[in-house]
């Protein structure tokens, strides 16, 4: 009876599916969501690769692909905005999902077992494992302080409305969590070539039942318990 | 036939300096050492002399062929309001009462480019190019590489580039460059009246600025000296001041101007430990990729996710 009360009733989204068939498929995101994720990716390559024009001079030479210096300066707010705005809807579509449990403090403890694959030692996870809710966090709290000070140093709309100490702060900033961003998103792309059939989630928005049994059993088991099956 | 035109008054003067002369160029660590140096020259404004009448001002925009916006009066002397991409110059007053003498003190200064011998807008600034020193000390704005991010604004000790909202870069004082190339010294020293502004090689003015001291420091102003502050290496614009020890009362002229250690971090420390973050990550994950490997899904996993369906089915 002790699975009972560790499946939470929201562990799982409205819209996840177990599908019978010859192999067993789950339906993990939305058309929505995906061409979300997408709009997300391609902003975040523009801006990572943009930003860092900017930052190192031996990386200035990336500003020629865009049409020179004038317009990478004027675009890269821009996409931040619909980065923003789409990362937003993400946001407030996952972030229930990404809140701590107390099987995340085993997993961080056995964080050995997580990065040599021995899955089968961890407890069971739902929908997303302490390192994916640690990448959403990082994402939605830096997004939030790129936005915040990127607005700062906006030198064509706002720059003027702070005092030039302020913008100094907010530059350096920017430029930090911006980098640090960049090592997370790295990381999360990393995360598709070390665990396979997620890319298909990101795709074609199912995973297989194994992939859902062997990294998301108490996700897999929830949708089970409430039928969610078709 | 050919068309009349007025024709040339003078000969063509060569330029005196040029590109060759750069010894800092934005954005390029590593600039190469300029065949020649050309001393080193300064515009000396001696705030004691100034008589206020805005005359460098005109000149400045006249030469520049700037267009300032007409403003309303607001009651205060300045005119325009503040320095804009339009105004490179500008007279600040200020009413100071002196707590010693309890006498009221109209200090009047020409606020402007300070030529820093180290400039914190060329620093800052992430355009190849776009900002250069020249050996004689100018430091002056390539407006066709400036891509008006404004970082030479947070670079800036003392709070002097615009970037234009009309086409988007960065403008200040040039020392008039474009005249000193061809021997003249800048237009507001040319149109000062009362030769408050002068112009010369550094030695020169500062000589000059020491008997300027002598003579106020004589009639009673005994803390006369020169503003050429250190923080910035020296500047390539000074003042004489009536009262050197505080600066700050000439319209919040910097008592210790400096670059702000914030765009020191920025530009240094924080560029490599941003490096090194990126670095580490694409080391770790290699490590990862290439000891460890992927994690796939094994045929186990399918049977198990299979069969725990089918029992939740029978149990349905």
């Amino acid at each position: 009876m002790k699975r009972k009360s560790d499946l939470k009733y929201n562990s799982y989204e409205k819209s996840d599916t177990i599908r019978r068939g010859r192999s067993v498929r789950v339906d993990r995101y939305t058309v929505a969501v995906r061409i979300n994720h997408w709009i997300g990716a391609f902003c975040m390559i523009l801006l990572a690769v943009t930003g860092l024009s900017l930052y190192w001079p031996p990386f200035f030479f990336i500003t020629s692909l865009f049409g020179g210096g004038q317009v990478v300066r004027t675009i890269h707010p821009w996409i931040g905005v619909v980065m923003f705005i789409s990362f937003f809807c993400l946001f407030f579509r996952m972030w229930r999902l990404n809140i701590w449990e107390n099987s995340d403090l085993k997993w961080i403890f056995q964080i050995k077992d997580v990065l040599t694959g021995k899955e089968e030692k961890l407890p069971e996870i739902g929908k997303y494992n302490f390192g994916q809710k640690c990448i959403f966090w990082a994402m939605s709290l830096g997004l939030a302080v790129l936005v915040i000070t990127g607005t700062m140093i906006w030198q064509a709309y706002f720059a003027g409305y702070f005092s030039i100490e302020t913008q100094r702060y907010a530059l350096v900033i920017h430029s930090v969590v911006a980098v640090c961003l960049i090592a997370v998103w790295i990381f999360h792309m990393y995360a598709v070539y070390w665990i396979r059939g997620s890319l298909g989630a990101m795709t074609r928005g199912k995973v297989s039942g194994g992939f859902a049994w062997r990294h998301h059993r108490k996700w897999y088991r929830a949708m089970l318990k409430a039928g969610k099956i078709d | 036939m050919t068309i009349s035109v007025n024709p040339p008054t003078t000969d063509p003067v060569p330029l005196q300096i040029g590109p060759d002369d750069y010894i800092r160029i934005s954005a390029i660590a590593a600039v190469p050492e300029p065949f020649r140096r050309l001393e080193e020259v300064a515009k000396l404004i001696d705030v004691s002399k100034c008589i206020g009448c805005k005359a460098c001002q005109s000149a400045c925009t006249e030469w520049n062929e700037l267009h300032p916006p007409v403003e309303e009066n607001v009651g205060v002397y300045e005119n325009p309001h503040d320095l804009l991409p339009d105004v490179f110059t500008l007279m600040r007053y200020t009413e100071w009462i002196n707590p010693e003498t309890e006498n009221l003190e109209w200090l009047i200064r020409k606020d402007g480019c300070m030529h820093c011998a180290e400039p914190g807008c060329l620093m800052a600034c992430p355009s190849p190019g776009a900002i250069v020193q020249y050996s004689n000390g100018v430091v002056d704005f390539i407006h066709d590489k400036c891509i008006g991010c404004g970082y030479c604004i947070k670079g800036c000790p003392f709070n002097i580039p615009r970037v234009s909202k009309v086409d988007h870069k960065a403008y200040k004082c040039t020392l008039c460059s474009d005249r000193i190339a061809v021997g003249q010294g800048p237009a507001c020293a040319k149109a000062c009246p009362t030769k408050a502004i002068v112009f010369g090689t550094k030695e020169e003015m500062k000589r000059h600025a020491a008997t300027r001291i002598g003579d106020l420091k004589s009639r009673g102003y005994d803390k006369a000296g020169l503003y050429d502050p250190e923080g910035v290496g020296g500047t390539h614009v000074m003042y004489v001041l009536h009262h050197a020890d505080q600066p700050h009362i000439y319209a919040g002229l910097p008592d210790k101007p400096e670059i702000s250690p914030v765009v020191k971090t920025w530009k240094g420390i924080s560029r490599y430990l941003g490096l090194g973050m990126i670095a580490g990550v694409i080391a770790a994950t290699a490590a990862h990729a290439l000891f460890i490997g992927s994690s796939r899904v094994r045929k186990r996993d399918e049977t198990e996710a299979r069969s725990a369906l089918r029992e939740a089915d029978r149990e349905a």
